[in-house]
């Protein structure tokens, strides 16, 4: 894989760019929005999504799926990001897929895989149990009990958590509280499960989120995802994967934010003239410009890193994650400042772009958590 | 490819036999070959090494061998390039005229000039300094007033250059002349001319750094034969734009090759700062050496998706402008870096108190402040870029 698209990439994306911008606009998010609707996305579009085949694009032909790959998840997630679409690629198409991929075994990804190609199935990764990404730090218990698990805790921030047919959840059954070693990955139908209380959080990006608690939830052996005491082997992984597809989705969103204030640039006038023809707004365009570059580098050899199973996928994660985070706060701050005044108003999207910014970077690691990690991997 | 593997063993042959030893370790400051008239070889195997490459054109591979080029393909060169890394060969030669004028001449000059001037760049016989510059013409490039009368069988040239690199050692030098005192643009002129022509005085410019590599130029009534002005009389701001982009992405290559900033940081961080569970134990450093490290890294990949892209017969339009700006600024930083990473082992000026590294690294952070403003400014550049690639109004 090189870092120049293939010919069925650019039409894929084409095909994404279209969709998202006729079916799934700005304004489809404002108007879950503003109707305060309980599912916070518009199943009958992600139907049509599934029909396209975007909800199979990791899944084999075998199940039903396109088998699009990595690259081609990428691509679909970067138009998403132009009109911050709210809908569940990131927490089952990515996630859940991967997970049940790498951990699944034949009769679970034969009872599941088909479901989510047809967009008939959510799933849901809860893993994280403060306001702060920490994948290690994991309290939440299963005990084994006879044949069973017993989970007690509590997962927050849990992506599509409150519509997920399905969790994936990360608990501990044996090792210290910080370790990665000892973690288990379940998977639990959250409708008829005792014990479950899922709530639903509402973000400032008005992309789905819940907090879920488990009190004796009680589990088949069956349920576990992968090995006992191994999920770290399977978690680390989606997660970075997770981290890449956030990365992409980003890129499309600083790319949109970027074009969008570009235009007004152009048209907006004051002392006479348009306000892009000011060297002080000139040279940040410039500069941001050169820094989408970089960013779409670095988005798209992490992609073929995932595409072609390289070793360097944690690093490629990290960077993608780190710049992308950094990025897309400095672009919106950047973009709502060039547009004055009626940057501030609900009315434009900028500040929508500027709030699932913020989600999205705090998502799986900031850039802090990606440094950090991207330096240790180094050595140093 | 039974071809290209049949080139590769011939060279790796041909490269054991004509690479003499001591060119094969790293290169000691003081014996870079940069050739020429005035050359001094301080190793007579770096001579040695320059006549075999420049004899078979390799110090210009891609030039077509008519000139004195190595004629080779793209896929020939990317092996000569891969064995000379395999044995660690230092470059035949470094030149302004295989990097900057060479590309310039390929396109723009005559048969007879190309024929003249080309062999003896590809030989390392001719050093060229670039007369661009001048007091009152520095961003403003086209503003230059260096002035060239046709005076029937000759020009005549009266003018200053500034911050001509190396003049004092060139032999030739190729300037930007006005040759129309009524246009800008349209009125300047690409011209040739040897240094030892009477009338040519250049004195080298002190600099932060303590060096001195770039020159005042002066030219009191210098007689220019007409036969060498390149190109059409005052159209010589196309091959000036054109020669800058050589230059630039020269720079921005520079700043890279400089620049791979990851683990000599990080271990030099260890070094100086100290090290604790394995980590540089001073956590403000530590972000600075990670950033450095992830810049460099996706600075890198996007030097090579431009290159794919360009293989692949798209192009990235203003992509000169974006390297320049972002290789030079990203070079400074890790300059900056290197010497706060040393703390006052890294602001020695000379003497035994510090090590030659030590010292360079005083001396380099210095010089690469420069980066930013050679060759087109950042700013420059970031006007490019709003104009060109953004179209934002002027």
């Amino acid at each position: 894989m090189g870092l120049v698209l293939t010919e069925e990439q650019m039409l894929l994306k084409d095909t994404a760019a279209q969709f998202f911008q006729e079916k799934l606009p700005v304004a489809n998010l404002r108007k879950l929005r503003d109707e305060k609707d309980a599912t916070g996305f518009d199943r009958s579009v992600w139907k049509e999504m599934a029909n396209l085949g975007f909800a199979g694009v990791l899944v084999s032909e075998t199940y039903g799926g396109t088998e699009f790959g990595p690259v081609g998840l990428g691509i679909v997630l970067e138009q998403a990001g132009r009109t911050i679409a709210a809908t569940p690629l990131l927490s089952t198409v990515l996630l859940g897929t991967t997970a049940l991929q790498l951990g699944g075994t034949q009769t679970q990804r034969q009872e599941f895989l088909p479901r989510i190609t047809t967009g008939d199935l959510i799933l849901a990764l809860a893993v994280e149990e403060g306001p702060h990404h920490n994948p290690t730090q994991i309290a939440t218990t299963a005990t084994a009990s006879g044949d069973n698990f017993v989970l007690n805790g509590s997962k927050t921030f849990v992506l599509d958590g409150h519509i997920a047919n399905y969790l994936v959840v990360v608990a501990r059954t044996s090792g210290e509280v910080n370790a990665s070693e000892g973690l288990t990955l379940f998977l639990i139908n959250s409708a008829d499960t005792k014990g479950l209380e899922v709530t639903r959080t509402l973000m400032a990006d008005n992309h789905n989120a819940a907090n879920i608690t488990f009190k004796d939830v009680e589990v088949p052996a069956t349920a576990v995802l992968g090995s006992v005491d191994g999920g770290w082997d399977i978690l680390e992984p989606v997660l970075d994967f997770g981290r890449i597809g956030i990365a992409a989705e980003l890129l499309g969103l600083i790319q949109e934010a970027f074009d969008q204030t570009l235009t007004y640039l152009k048209e907006r006038q004051q002392f006479g003239v348009p306000i892009g023809s000011f060297q002080a707004l000139k040279h940040r365009m410039a500069e941001m410009f050169a820094e989408l570059e970089v960013c779409r580098s670095v988005v798209l050899d992490a992609l073929n890193a995932l595409e072609d199973r390289r070793n360097d996928i944690p690093s490629l994660a990290s960077l993608a994650k780190a710049r992308l985070s950094e990025a897309s706060q400095h672009f919106t701050n950047e973009c709502l400042q060039m547009h004055g005044g009626v940057g501030m108003t609900d009315e434009y999207d900028i500040g929508l772009f500027m709030k699932r910014a913020r989600v999205a970077a705090a998502t799986f690691g900031n850039a802090g958590f990606h440094r950090n990690r991207y330096a240790q991997l180094q050595g140093f | 490819m039974e071809a290209l593997e049949q080139f590769r063993s011939e060279t790796r042959t041909w490269l054991e036999e004509n690479c003499p030893p001591s060119i094969r370790t790293p290169m000691p400051e003081g014996e870079t070959p940069w050739g020429g008239r005035k050359a001094s070889w301080t190793n007579p195997e770096s001579k040695q090494w320059l006549d075999a490459m420049g004899g078979r054109g390799w110090t210009a591979p891609m030039w077509p061998s008519e000139y004195g080029g190595g004629g080779l393909t793209k896929d020939e060169n990317k092996i000569l390039q891969q064995e000379l890394r395999r044995i660690k060969a230092r470059p035949a030669l470094l030149s302004f005229g295989i990097w900057m004028l060479g590309p310039a001449l390929l396109e723009f000059a005559n048969e007879e000039q190309k024929k003249e001037h080309l062999p003896k760049i590809v030989r390392g016989e001719i050093r060229w300094c670039q007369g661009y510059s001048e007091p009152g013409a520095g961003s403003d490039l086209a503003d230059l007033q260096t002035k060239c009368e046709d005076k029937g069988d000759h020009y005549l040239v009266n003018g200053q250059k500034i911050w001509t690199s190396y003049a004092d050692k060139a032999d030739w030098i190729f300037a930007l002349v006005r040759t129309d005192t009524s246009v800008k643009h349209a009125g300047i002129s690409f011209l040739l001319f040897d240094m030892e022509t009477p009338g040519v005085e250049a004195r080298p410019i002190s600099m932060i750094s303590g060096a001195s590599p770039f020159c005042e130029t002066f030219f009191t009534d210098v007689k220019a034969k007409k036969e060498n002005l390149v190109g059409e009389l005052n159209k010589g701001w196309t091959i000036a734009k054109r020669l800058l982009q050589h230059e630039r992405d020269m720079i921005s290559g520079m700043g890279m090759g400089t620049g791979g900033g990851g683990a000599g940081l990080a271990d030099m961080a260890k070094e100086y700062v100290g090290e604790s569970n394995g980590q540089i134990s001073d956590a403000t450093i530590r972000d600075a050496v990670v950033r450095q490290k992830m810049d460099s890294h996706a600075f890198g990949l996007t030097l090579q998706r431009t290159n794919e892209e360009s293989k692949a017969g798209q192009s990235m339009g203003a992509a000169s402008s974006i390297f320049k700006y972002y290789g030079t600024e990203l070079n400074k930083r890790r300059n900056e870096l290197i010497i706060e990473v040393l703390g006052t082992q890294g602001l020695g000026w000379e003497g035994d108190s510090f090590s030659t590294e030590e010292l360079s690294a005083t001396r380099s952070w210095l010089r690469s402040k420069g980066n930013s403003i050679e060759g087109g400014t950042t700013e420059v550049q970031l006007n490019v870029i709003s104009k060109r690639v953004l179209g934002l109004p002027d």
